[in-house]
């Protein structure tokens, strides 16, 4: 599971580099978050532009990374492929994280 | 005319993490001739995910002692109807679990990581049944994807 970021003064992105977040990568996406997001800003944005699919368990593995960040911080959701968008509409997930279409988008309203 | 129906087809996998994508690849794969529409392969993929996700997580839960497991489609003018057989462990009460949906109005420490998977197979697929017969579990579903009636 490869994860890319870079680190904004208010704010860092973590790109995720592989096209699948799914049960036999779900606990390696869950631990690299980790490590990307402890001690870093308290706004992450997780660019999932390059993901296809992700089933129940990546589903769960970026609730996951939400609670470790606890709730003083952020997750925000940028570039939802259509099948990915899916999953988080389907399970009402959508409403607990905020989904930016882009990343850009993202970037532009996220940094005020 | 009515757009030509996929002939039946099969595959066997052995239980493992890797193998559930190597089954969901073969499985689209073979989908191919009937040019399914990106929702309706995205249905297809993550349904199969799912089913096939549990067989291995729950009715195989020994990695150390994989088994059997087989998949048929058979493309009808309603949609795929497909089944899944392993030979591991039975469903909890021998039943399936109902799927209901996760409540996502809860305080963050309370959110659900799991339990979207039997949701997911019960709202995207339909006539989902299960049996449990001479030590196989078979499971049964339609996709309503490809449809041609």
């Amino acid at each position: 599971m490869e994860l890319s970021t870079k680190t904004e003064e208010q704010l860092r992105i973590v790109s995720v580099q592989d096209s699948r977040i799914d049960a036999s990568v779900a606990l390696e996406f869950k631990d690299a978050m980790r490590s990307e997001t402890d001690g870093g800003p308290d706004l992450v944005v997780l660019d999932l532009s390059n993901v296809e699919f992700i089933d129940s368990s990546g589903l769960g593995a970026i609730v996951a990374a939400m609670k470790n960040m606890g709730a003083d911080r952020k997750l925000a959701l940028a570039g939802l492929t259509p099948t990915v968008q899916r999953v988080f509409q389907l399970t009402r997930m959508d409403s607990v994280f905020s989904v930016f279409p882009t990343l850009d988008g993202a970037l532009a309203e996220l940094r005020g | 005319m009515a757009p030509a129906l996929l002939p039946p087809f099969e595959l066997s996998i052995t239980s493992g993490e890797l193998a559930v994508r190597e089954a969901l690849g073969r499985f689209i794969a073979a989908l191919s001739p009937i040019s399914l529409e990106v929702e309706e392969t995205g249905t297809v993929e993550l349904v199969m995910a799912e089913v096939l996700n549990n067989i291995v997580e729950h009715a195989y839960p020994d990695a150390t002692k994989p088994g059997p497991i087989d998949i048929r489609c058979a493309h009808k003018a309603d949609g795929l109807h497909v089944s899944i057989t392993d030979a591991g462990l039975a469903m909890p009460d021998g039943k399936l679990p109902l799927g209901e949906p996760v409540s996502v109005d809860v305080a963050l420490d309370d959110l659900p990581e799991g339990g979207f998977g039997w949701f997911l197979i019960q709202d995207l697929a339909k006539d989902v049944h299960y049996a449990r017969n001479s030590h196989q579990n078979r499971l049964t579903m339609r996709l309503p994807v490809g449809m041609t009636g």
